[in-house]
């Protein structure tokens, strides 16, 4: 995972951004723009997170969204086109590391510690896959996040995951 | 035919390793990650052979905690496979031309995995090795480690549970 200090080096500062918004309230185009730009700015600097074509489409105060579109190279099962495990897992991965660098109280990057994936059906092909991620409790050391991937059938989960991050110091 | 010669070891390992590269290059994912597999006699060993796109911390660098996931995934479902599709490729029932032209039982489903992350994934190639802790009929328990320069220091073991296919060619 790219850490907030390093994604501060290549011009990734959401997390001054987030502050700056809530400090001195900027008009409520521009602060989507700045968001956006950020968003795409962060998937840019995690060269997988490129090669996967991720979208990162909502992020801060604990919690990001990420979307995946549907990609032919993704595919696990060549006969129905369903997508590989593997894709969604480092899609959860990405997304749950993104929620934890959001939190308020995560100062630094982080790095996974664990995460335990729950595959629940296959996603539909032709179609991309949602992955919300929340970090529902932090430490001084641990940060604990659970994340859902669904595809347009937003009531059936694809996937569920849960997992434990490192909090880095500053 | 109470005395028959044994096949040449030629013909033995054309047909295994026709099956097993069937088998691996049939996955498009498999081949977005170019994970490659190292057979001898029935043991396999994954290969995670090393790209920048596998990054997911240009600044360390470290490979992604997603392909890590992803790669763990990936040599348990194919070691699961083979071991599962094992007596039917040493008895002729099933050949590498089945397995290409899509005559082959499905991959088992993963049910969950959990990855447990011990160290950074440097940026070189990767190896895995599954052991099938248990292959029921309806459901399997396995256990993956992969490790990079030194088997001894993993930088990454996982434990999950799949759902077998049924054992027939259609």
């Amino acid at each position: 995972m790219v850490s907030l200090q390093q994604a501060q080096q290549v011009g990734l500062p959401f997390w001054r951004a987030q502050a700056h918004k809530e400090t001195k309230p900027m008009h409520k185009v521009q602060a989507m723009t700045d968001k956006t730009k950020i968003a795409a700015q962060f998937i840019q600097a995690i060269p997988h997170a490129k090669a996967l074509g991720l979208q990162l489409t909502h992020i801060g105060h604990g919690e990001a969204e990420i979307i995946m579109p549907y990609n032919e190279a993704l595919i696990g099962d060549p006969k129905t086109g369903v997508i590989h495990g593997g894709a969604v897992s480092a899609m959860m991965d990405t997304c749950a590391g993104a929620a934890v660098m959001s939190h308020p109280a995560a100062p630094g990057g982080t790095a996974t510690i664990d995460l335990r994936i729950d595959y629940m059906r296959a996603a539909t092909p032709g179609q991309a896959i949602t992955t919300k991620a929340e970090c529902y409790h932090i430490t001084r050391s641990v940060a604990f996040v659970r994340a859902t991937a669904t595809d347009e059938d937003t009531d059936r989960p694809v996937a569920t995951a849960s997992g434990a991050f490192t909090v880095e110091k500053r | 035919m109470a005395h028959s010669k044994p096949e040449p070891m030629q013909v033995v390992k054309q047909r295994r390793d026709a099956t097993l590269n069937a088998l691996v290059q049939g996955v498009p994912y498999i081949q977005f990650l170019d994970i490659t597999f190292d057979r001898r006699g029935d043991e396999l060993t994954g290969v995670l052979n090393f790209d920048e796109k596998l990054i997911g911390n240009p600044f360390l660098p470290a490979i992604h905690g997603g392909v890590t996931a992803a790669f763990l995934e990936v040599t348990a479902l194919i070691s699961l496979s083979w071991f599962h599709l094992w007596p039917l490729i040493e008895n002729g029932e099933l050949t590498p031309e089945d397995v290409e032209g899509g005559n082959m039982p499905a991959f088992p489903k993963t049910i969950d995995l959990t990855v447990d992350y011990l160290r950074s994934g440097l940026p070189r190639d990767a190896y895995a090795r599954a052991y099938i802790s248990r292959a029921g009929r309806r459901y399997a328990s396995v256990r993956v480690e992969a490790w990079q320069d030194n088997h001894d220091k993993l930088f990454a073991q996982a434990s999950g549970h799949f759902l077998m296919p049924e054992l027939k060619t259609e």
